[in-house]
């Protein structure tokens, strides 16, 4: 093609993507670069004094306590990760296989149903049902079955896991329905035909053809859930911090925004290196491809 | 054209027996009542209009439709209780369905997962097959930077390593090319001789099913209209359906006169009287509107002035239309006396000359070339 077509083309796609250019760096980069800029910063008592330092970094590296409650989200969003995905592979699968064509918008409709309320209302309606007098406990006690609520139910990482896996399902659903969906079913006739029954025809080409869809699943509800700060704060009852809670703590109740900005973006860092690892496991994945 | 009927005996074994095979989809009655006799070794194709049943039929022998009542035998075993998994048939489905993970080696091997031979023995049957079809040293390559013609090789490829009884084509030629349809036409029929398996072949296209085909079922609306040879098929239509869906045929109304001794005469519009033997009548007719008389464009000549013809008859007509083809001429012609028109195409030999449109001439015919349906 010639050049001068290319240079027009360009700049045009340059004026399209300007404006939504512009909004992500107000929205997204300008942000990321206060809270870095912070984090190189010394703190003095109720302000930010403007004297470059690795301080922050350090301090919170060599911190037993950020060690472990990054680690803690690591393990919580790791299990949240694989509950949800496993969870969701079976609904998107029904979804796709199962259910009549003409239904299908409708399944969709209703995944999407609890989005309809805030998430802060749905967290906290787990908290209603695995409460002390909870729906889970007066239900049992109601029925006989135990004497005592159970405490174990709630405030716990269980329950952590739990209901962020419920919070989390429509988006590990959505992708691998989706990847299901391109799935041109003659080939699963061919599989058939070619000698492999129904198990070993999904072993063989429905799940390699469906892992792109699970890969994007576990980076979008791994990537989120990791710095999750309500479920910690209502289900975990305050007393199972995770990273989040932690940058919370320092940035206003000890009003240490250097060190809460430290705190970030090592948070940013360790999803960053997580992500990347899925990123490349999902180009391995992708290597042949239709 | 490659004449692909081979001189077989007639009394080769059965290898597929569809008996009185019923399909419903909930109301719609998709299969009628299929009885057929498919031989060992045998080129076979199912012929017909899209929605008549023929990519039906092909998937219930296959296994992937049940039926609803009736038997499906392959090679003397019922298969009712059979999956698909487990029929010794296999298929080239019209989509290819070429598995887009795996690479061209790994796709032709997918069926020898539980082949107790080694992987050395395995990779040599691999590399067999893909020669087979044309495809050497394609082993490496990723199915998704294969062309439509070489998705198909590699398909076929992949049944054909699994040594089935029957090889299952579903419309395979349908995606590519007219060259390379041809082209693929006559490896097909060299294949299917070279292998020696039953091929099933499922096609709208009468033109291909006539090339590679010994015999055809004609279908429409769930039941096989005509099963016969290809020369049969196309020279002496059962149905008019058939008549008119193979090849081109002009039908013009007959009246009969007189039926004595298995000759039927009729009288048409504008050829005259004609004596038809009973082996030129067909009694399946789905029109009311009377008997009529088929015959093909290639049937009759077109004579130049003063030249004669070793036809027996001969008639006047007017040109209304002239269609060049190269090759071929066609030419619309409207009968002396009539408001009938008939197509007929005459082959462009050295030394005749095209005529022109408006110009009056004489055909040349034979009663044995039509076909009376009644």
């Amino acid at each position: 093609m010639a050049k001068p077509g290319m240079d027009r083309e360009a700049r045009q796609g340059l004026t399209l993507i300007a404006p939504p250019f512009l909004y992500a760096l107000a929205i997204l980069a300008a942000p990321v670069l206060t809270i870095l800029s912070y984090s190189f910063l010394t703190d003095g008592y109720l302000e930010v004094i403007g004297e470059f330092t690795f301080g922050n970094y350090i301090q919170v590296w060599s911190d037993p306590i950020v060690r472990a409650v990054l680690l803690r989200s690591l393990a919580v969003s790791a299990a949240v990760t694989v509950v949800t995905v496993l969870l969701a592979f079976p609904v998107a699968y029904y979804l796709s296989f199962v259910v009549k064509p003409e239904r299908k918008s409708m399944w969709l409709f209703l995944i999407t149903i609890p989005f309809w309320t805030s998430y802060l209302i749905r967290v906290f309606l787990w908290k209603v049902i695995l409460g002390y007098n909870g729906v889970i406990n007066s239900s049992l006690t109601g029925l006989g079955i135990i004497d005592q609520p159970l405490t174990f139910i709630l405030y716990n990482v269980n329950s952590m896991v739990l209901t962020l896996a419920h919070a989390y399902a429509p988006f590990a659903i959505l992708p691998i329905f989706v990847a299901l969906e391109k799935i041109d079913r003659s080939l699963l006739e061919a599989g058939r035909d070619l000698g492999e029954n129904r198990l070993m025809t999904f072993w063989r080409v429905t799940l390699p053809l469906a892992m792109p869809g699970v890969v994007a699943a576990v980076l979008i509800v791994f990537i989120p859930t990791i710095g999750d700060y309500v479920t910690p704060e209502l289900i975990g009852g305050g007393k199972i911090p995770m990273i989040a809670n932690l940058i919370q703590v320092q940035m206003l109740a000890l009003d240490n925004r250097p060190l809460g900005s430290a705190l970030a973006v090592t948070a940013m860092l360790v999803v960053a290196v997580v992500s990347l690892i899925f990123l490349w496991l999902n180009r391995r994945f992708l290597r042949v491809k239709q | 054209m490659i004449a692909s009927r081979d001189q077989r005996p007639e009394t080769a074994r059965p290898m597929i027996e569809c008996n009185e095979i019923q399909k419903y989809y909930g109301d719609y009655h998709a299969l009628r009542g299929i009885d057929l006799v498919i031989r060992e070794g045998e080129f076979f194709s199912l012929l017909g209009p899209s929605g008549c049943g023929k990519t039906t039929l092909l998937r219930t022998i296959a296994g992937f439709e049940g039926i609803s009542s009736g038997a499906v035998l392959i090679d003397g075993k019922h298969m009712e209780n059979v999956p698909a998994n487990s029929r010794p048939t296999n298929m080239v489905f019209q989509s290819y369905a070429i598995f887009p993970h795996l690479t061209v080696a790994q796709n032709v091997a997918f069926g020898l997962r539980r082949d107790p031979r080694g992987k050395s023995e395995k990779a040599a049957l691999v590399e067999e097959a893909l020669a087979m079809v044309g495809l050497r040293g394609y082993g490496g390559r990723a199915a998704h930077a294969l062309s439509g013609g070489q998705r198909q090789r590699v398909a076929l490829a992949r049944a054909l390593i699994l040594k089935p009884k029957v090889l299952l084509l579903d419309e395979p030629l349908s995606a590519l090319d007219r060259k390379m349809r041809e082209q693929m036409q006559v490896e097909l029929i060299k294949l299917q001789r070279q292998v020696g398996i039953t091929f099933v072949l499922v096609t709208h296209d009468q033109e291909e099913a006539l090339v590679m085909s010994d015999r055809i079922a004609v279908m429409f609306d769930g039941e096989i209209a005509q099963l016969d040879e290809p020369e049969t098929l196309y020279a002496r239509p059962k149905d008019r359906r058939v008549a008119d869906f193979i090849g081109v045929m002009n039908f013009l109304p007959a009246q009969i006169t007189r039926e004595a001794d298995g000759i039927v005469s009729v009288d048409v519009p504008g050829l005259g009287p004609v004596e038809l033997p009973e082996s030129q009548v067909s009694r399946a007719n789905p029109d009311d509107s009377g008997p009529v008389l088929g015959f093909r464009p290639e049937t009759m000549t077109l004579l130049t002035p003063g030249q004669s013809s070793q036809h027996a008859r001969e008639t006047d007509v007017v040109i209304d239309e002239v269609v060049y083809y190269g090759d071929m001429t066609y030419y619309d012609l409207r009968l002396e006396d009539t408001q009938h028109t008939v197509r007929i195409s005459m082959r462009n030999v050295f030394g005749r000359d095209v005529q022109s449109v408006g110009t009056k001439a004489r055909v040349a015919w034979s009663p044995g070339s039509l076909v009376l349906f009644r």
